[in-house]
């Protein structure tokens, strides 16, 4: 028998009986549906956790005084071991390598800032004119901080969106003297909204000059040193870089801690990536009761269909024919089901996404992949019982009705 | 043509084992014209069965030209009947969603014919049978006699050379059965070997040999008195 007359002839009886045929397709495509829409969320969730990650700066890498270390031994080596502080002269120091973009030294402290009659406490991050480029930040209204010296402290201030609102409400602001602690700063920038980027509120801060924060709360140390290496491949090099001249700087002592934004978000990638699967796993279940409802009518259809079994087994065909005939109409309602699957399934991933735009939804190709071929698998495996049952039927009895 | 020898078929009912077909030796010539008669359940209908390949006997053996067919598989019979063998049923079995050519077709395109040879057979095999303007009809937009045409024209179409018929004219009136009776008749003088399994003993004495069968047995076989 030829392919095309095996399709045609599916075909014919999936025509031939609409109700069923259009409860079966129902049934895929909403197991497709679902293992798209499902897919797509954790894969938007993903995204989302990658993309907060991306925008607290790329290939990013973080310098801690103090060592964690969770060592056996006498109680004493865990007292009394205070660390050393990070230093400007620490942070320069490291930017004497190639493998190294960006070096940014950090002080943050809360301080009163005050305009005119108002004031309030808000966060202030001390720091230099990397910054801005390490944290992929944006100036809404002026200009960062001066390349400068680090050890100048001018007398200068970036506000965030919100400490510009509060403070100054609708008046210009660039030019104006803000006062925080006992210094004044004259305004020169305003950053741009940026929203909450893991747990920073970019709008509600000051920045200042590093060397004028360490001046505000008089003391030498850094917070620390964020370090921005040239490329991904080359952080194994910067952190070796950094603890090699760190200890060199602080007699041999190895007290810094270093983290690479790389080993959190390779973390939460695993933990989303299970949760992707987990959903997935979700929705192939329910791809599976739908091959189950397959089969069910199937079954009908094989009783139902008796008579022109029994007829085509009389007019010569073996029962692999007869086989393959039930599983070709399998296979077509499942890719029928699949197709319409994958159209309920985007549209509700566009409804989503109109929703909640935060979620950058997208699905997978792999999910279309996977969705299609289950969708195929369980169609031809659930039909297999029916299409074998149509096969052994006697001939005989098969015609004897009427 | 055919030759059966001791041919059993039992049917186990229950605990009871029924014997439809006791101990059956027949011989068919190619090109015979025979019926086959008797009361319900006289083992008629699975003798028919029986020499269709539709069912297998119990014991003895069953030559068809000449090959023992007894020990062929499934997949060896099936061809048989697709090239050998035409059916013809009381209840016509057309494929309802079907048009008459389509149903036709059917068994040459089970048998992957082309498609331009399978167009000019079902055209030639419509015309035959007087029914050409009813091509795109669908069964049930035919009477029981043009039904039973198209049955004939499907069982004849792969040119078998042997025409199996179940009371072919059990289920239509007297002028369509004379019809149908006419066309299997002329088929026949054609060369078709045809038998008819019958109640009605008008058709039953049409045909040139007559066996009546009881209790699955042959009692009368006007071929040797």
């Amino acid at each position: 028998m030829k392919t095309t007359d095996i399709a045609r002839y599916a075909l014919g009886s999936l025509n031939g009986a609409r109700s069923r045929t259009a409860l079966m397709l129902l049934a895929m495509s909403i197991g497709v549906a679902s293992v798209l829409v499902l897919t797509s969320l954790g894969e938007a969730a993903r995204r989302y956790v990658s993309g907060e990650f991306a925008s607290l700066g790329t290939n990013l890498v973080i310098v801690l005084p103090g060592r964690t270390e969770t060592a056996g031994g006498e109680p004493s080596m865990l007292i009394g071991d205070t660390p050393r502080a990070l230093t400007l002269g620490d942070a320069r120091a490291l930017l004497r390598s190639s493998v190294i973009r960006r070096v940014a030294p950090l002080n943050i402290g809360s301080a009163p800032v005050s305009y005119g009659g108002l004031e309030r406490d808000i966060p202030i991050w001390g720091s230099t004119a990397e910054l801005l480029e390490i944290r992929h930040w944006r100036m809404g209204l002026g200009r960062f901080l001066p390349k400068a010296e680090w050890d100048r402290a001018s007398p200068v201030c970036v506000l965030g969106q919100k400490v510009r609102k509060e403070l100054f409400g609708n008046q210009p602001v660039l030019g104006e003297w803000v006062r925080i602690g006992d210094r004044r700063f004259r305004v020169i920038g305003i950053l741009e909204s940026a929203g909450e980027s893991l747990g920073v509120a970019v709008e509600d801060m000051v920045i200042v000059p590093v060397a004028s924060i360490q001046r505000l709360f008089n003391t030498s140390s850094l917070f620390r040193i964020l370090v921005e290496a040239r490329s991904r491949e080359a952080i194994p090099r910067v952190i070796e870089h950094i603890t090699r001249t760190i200890r060199e700087r602080h007699q041999g002592e190895e007290d810094i801690t270093v983290i690479t934004q790389d080993a959190v978000l390779a973390t939460f990638d695993d933990i989303l990536q299970a949760l992707t699967l987990t959903v997935a796993g979700i929705a192939a279940i329910s791809l599976g009761v739908a091959g189950i409802l397959i089969m069910n009518v199937m079954l009908v259809a094989v009783a139902q269909r008796t008579t022109e079994i029994g007829l085509l087994k009389a007019l010569g065909a073996p029962g692999q024919q007869i086989v393959n005939l039930f599983l070709a109409e399998a296979a077509l309602l499942s890719l029928l089901g699949a197709g319409l699957g994958v159209v309920i399934g985007l549209a509700g991933n566009g409804l989503i996404g109109y929703f909640y735009p935060d979620l950058p939804m997208g699905t997978p190709l792999w999910a279309f992949a996977a969705a299609i071929g289950v969708a195929l698998g369980t169609g031809l495996l659930f039909s297999l019982l029916p299409a074998r049952r149509a096969a052994r039927l006697d001939p005989v009895q098969a015609l004897a009705r009427r | 043509m055919i030759t059966l020898e001791n041919i059993q078929r039992i049917f186990p009912v229950g605990d009871q084992k029924v014997h439809a077909l006791r101990d059956i030796n027949l011989h068919i010539s190619a090109g015979e014209y025979l019926s086959i008669m008797g009361p319900s359940g006289s083992g008629k209908s699975t003798l028919l069965n029986l020499l269709g390949l539709l069912d297998r006997p119990d014991a003895g053996h069953y030559r068809l030209d000449g090959q023992d067919i007894t020990p062929l598989s499934d997949k060896q019979q099936a061809r048989l009947r697709r090239e050998r063998i035409g059916f013809v049923f009381q209840f016509f079995h057309l494929v309802p969603r079907l048009t008459a050519a389509q149903n036709i077709e059917l068994p040459m395109m089970l048998a992957g014919q082309p498609v331009d040879e399978r167009q000019r057979r079902v055209q030639q095999a419509l015309k035959d049978m007087g029914i050409t303007d009813r091509a795109d009809h669908r069964p049930d937009q035919l009477s029981g006699g043009q039904r039973q045409r198209v049955a004939i024209a499907r069982a004849t179409v792969m040119q078998p050379g042997l025409l199996l018929a179940d009371e072919p004219t059990g289920n239509l009136d007297r002028a369509s059965g004379k019809d149908v009776v006419d066309i299997l008749e002329t088929l026949q003088q054609r060369g078709i070997t045809l038998i008819i399994v019958t109640h009605d003993p008008t058709l039953g004495e049409r045909a040139q040999r007559c066996l009546h069968m009881v209790d699955g047995a042959i009692v009368n076989d006007t071929a040797s008195p």
